[in-house]
């Protein structure tokens, strides 16, 4: 046996990639160029980016998710333009339905006369980033520094050096605000690539209601790589449902960064039904005494969709209480993956952590990977993990059709109560039937409910 | 109503029913009582078209149809119900939900107006009370926390919205207190009816009294060890399964 050469034995833990070459020439054109610390932070972050490439499936956090196929696909900026021209169609499509103010991203980008933020509550600013660079450098240079921090991520990285817009969301101690941000990929020249930033600070009190819809004009192929910078300060309150509904041509890697002061309290919850590979990563910060979180997320895929749940939660402080629950349905070829992790430090006693990954298997060919994860250094403290992966159970369904329910109807019967059950946690009731429509939506579509 | 021929049933290769026969027709109701392990069950299972057992021999004639060539919505459909002996508990589902759905897909398919939400509740109100079902019930979880007594009521009160032409009631009395049992015969004998035929699948002859059947069949191992009428329900508390068990033996 010949000796192994150098070149052979290094770890490939990455994907090349031409990012740092689209960089360069887009450089000088990004909004913000002007400002030269927001241009030497993109600088900083295509260099990490150049370092951490795209992760591969080496590296422990995405060993379930293959994201080779994306660095094959030459995405491109989205031209606004193209953007402005999908303009009546989404307003048709995506009709403003309810009092809460409302952002509207088309391919990334905010659109004005879409948007409406006419009646915001006093001590509530949410403006635009591409708009926050070009009049308000020092109010985003102010927000960024409030909201965590997110080295070491590739992907995150990615989206600090090519971020081009998306929002600052503050409230000041005491306020109240709802809000929509709604995503819609429309027709380009090809697929585009964009990476929205969303920063929020809610003040000391405040209480902060954000609903995200991730959706698409047709099943076009494009990638979004939204980042969320959260900080919420003392005894402050954010729900957080989010519907992802992108094109089953999409890519959407999603990352949530959250730090939970004293008191506060989160709650996310994701309904994922589109994409062909989406990745929706959170982490959680609980950094003061009391501080809890309540992640939640269902997921209904089929044929070779690829979703990927990875959440990391810490708990810094005393009594925290945190909640990680997702439950999938597969069919087809569907992959579903629940990584959860949650570490307890030392110091942070009388600590409730809860992990739970369920999933329903459609077809023997669905593949559901769970991972729940406990890291303990306090010894004080009730965590406890589990995850299980079942069938439609065959005396249910029997029992349903021999009362005259066909077949397909009791299956979807069957499907919706897993999935309502737990949407009952959902804990805003419109919320709650925002997201159940999604999960109905596609139990319609999907199976071939009653006969022809 | 009902033609059963030399029925042979196997579960994992083990032969449960052997040369099974039963004409019952409308108007009529049948008790079939046997000691445990005899084949009740499977006899109601394989009516009704559950998986996982295999006709070897024979044949069931429903109204004209070949059963066997039915799936089990259609055979419900075509007025076939299975009142359960251990009603399947499904959390998620709301009782009220399930009812409507199954009782517009078999009003669809006989021809019927299905029923909208409105007119539903007030059909099931009509019914529950009858049965003693509140309406708190109607909104938990199918099954899901209902006592014993409270399944197999909820078992009648599905019988009941459905209107079948053959009910089987399987073990309908088990789990029963006194109070409950009589609740659940009234429910029984009120169905009854000149153009309804049942089947009341026993082991004990305790039901019987409140549910009297015009013919009691003993099943022992698989076969009819003897038929007769109401009376002989009453020759099988005196003596037990025992005395017939042994009969089929030394008939075979």
């Amino acid at each position: 046996m010949g000796a192994v050469s150098p070149q052979a034995a290094r770890p490939s833990r990455s994907i090349e990639l031409p990012y740092a070459a689209q960089f360069a020439a887009a450089r000088e054109e990004l909004p913000g160029h002007d400002l030269s610390w927001v241009t030497s932070e993109r600088d900083a972050a295509i260099a990490r980016f150049s370092e951490l490439g795209l992760p591969s499936q080496r590296v422990e956090d995405w060993k379930y998710s293959n994201l080779t196929p994306l660095a094959k696909t030459d995405f491109t900026a989205p031209d606004r333009k193209a953007a402005e021209a999908a303009r009546a169609e989404v307003a048709e499509r995506f009709p403003k339905e309810s009092a809460a103010g409302r952002l509207v991203f088309i391919n990334g980008m905010l659109d004005g006369p879409l948007s409406a933020l006419e009646e915001l509550p006093a001590g509530v600013r949410v403006l635009g980033l591409a708009d926050a660079m070009a009049d308000e450098g020092d109010l985003l240079k102010s927000q960024l520094e409030a909201v965590p921090a997110l080295n070491g991520h590739a992907l995150a990285a990615l989206n600090a050096a090519f971020m081009a817009d998306g929002c600052l969301i503050i409230l000041e101690p005491d306020t109240e605000l709802a809000l929509e941000l709604l995503f819609v990929a429309a027709p380009d020249v090809g697929a585009v690539a964009y990476h929205p930033r969303i920063s929020i600070a809610a003040g000391a009190g405040s209480t902060l209601a954000l609903g995200e819809q991730h959706t698409a004009l047709g099943e076009l192929e494009y990638w979004s790589n939204p980042v969320t910078a959260i900080s919420l300060g003392e005894t402050a309150q954010m729900r957080h449902y989010k519907l992802q509904e992108e094109s089953r041509r999409a890519w959407q890697t999603a990352l949530t960064k959250t730090r939970i002061a004293a008191g506060a309290a989160y709650e996310n919850f994701v309904v994922a039904t589109g994409g062909r590979y989406a990745r929706n990563e959170i982490k959680v910060v609980l950094e003061g005494a009391g501080a809890s979180c309540e992640l939640g997320g269902g997921f209904l895929l089929a044929g070779e969709q690829h979703v990927d749940n990875r959440l990391r939660v810490d708990h810094a402080a005393p009594d925290g209480t945190s909640r990680q629950t997702y439950k999938g349905v597969l069919d087809e070829r569907a992959h579903g993956v629940f990584q959860g992790k949650t570490v307890v430090h030392r110091g942070a006693q009388k600590s409730d952590g809860n992990q739970l990954s369920r999933a329903l298997l459609l077809s023997p060919n669905a593949i559901m990977d769970a991972k729940p994860e406990l890291e303990i250094y306090a010894d004080d403290v009730k965590c406890s993990h589990g995850a299980t992966v079942g069938e439609l159970d065959g005396e249910q369904m029997f029992y349903l059709r021999a009362r005259g329910i066909d077949e397909a109807s009791a299956r979807s019967l069957l499907i919706a109560a897993f999935m309502d059950e737990h949407l009952q946690s959902v804990a805003d009731q419109a919320a709650r039937e925002w997201l159940q429509g999604a999960v109905s939506r596609w139990l319609a579509q999907h199976l071939s409910v009653g006969e022809a | 109503m009902l033609e059963i021929k030399g029925l042979s049933v196997s579960v994992a290769g083990k032969e449960i029913l052997k040369d099974f026969s039963l004409s019952v027709a409308a108007g009529e109701v049948h008790a079939i009582m046997g000691p445990n392990g005899s084949g009740k069950s499977t006899l109601s299972y394989v009516l009704a078209g559950r998986e996982g057992y295999d006709i070897t021999a024979g044949s069931v004639l429903y109204r004209g149809q070949d059963l066997f060539a039915l799936e089990p919505e259609m055979r419900a459909r075509e007025g076939l119900f299975l009142a359960f002996q251990y009603p399947v508990e499904i959390p998620g589902v709301g009782s009220a939900t399930f009812l409507k759905t199954a009782v517009n897909a078999i009003r669809k398919h006989r021809g019927e107006k299905e029923y909208d939400a409105m007119e539903f509740l007030k059909v099931m109100r009509e019914k529950r009370d009858a049965l003693g079902i509140s309406e708190e019930m109607m909104r938990r979880t199918l099954n899901v926390g209902f006592s014993g007594g409270e399944k197999k009521r909820n078992e009648i009160l599905q019988m009941a919205l459905l209107e079948p032409y053959l009910a089987v009631l399987d073990e309908t009395d088990s789990g029963l207190d006194i109070d409950a049992l009589k609740v659940a015969a009234d429910g029984i004998n009120a169905l009854r009816s000149p153009e309804r035929a049942m089947i009341v699948i026993t082991h004990y002859q305790r039901l019987l009294e409140y549910v009297v059947p015009d013919y009691v069949h003993v099943l022992a191992d698989g076969r009819v060890v003897r038929s007769g009428g109401k009376e002989l329900a009453l020759e099988l508390e005196e003596k037990g399964y025992s005395g017939f068990t042994g009969n089929a033996e030394a008939a075979a």
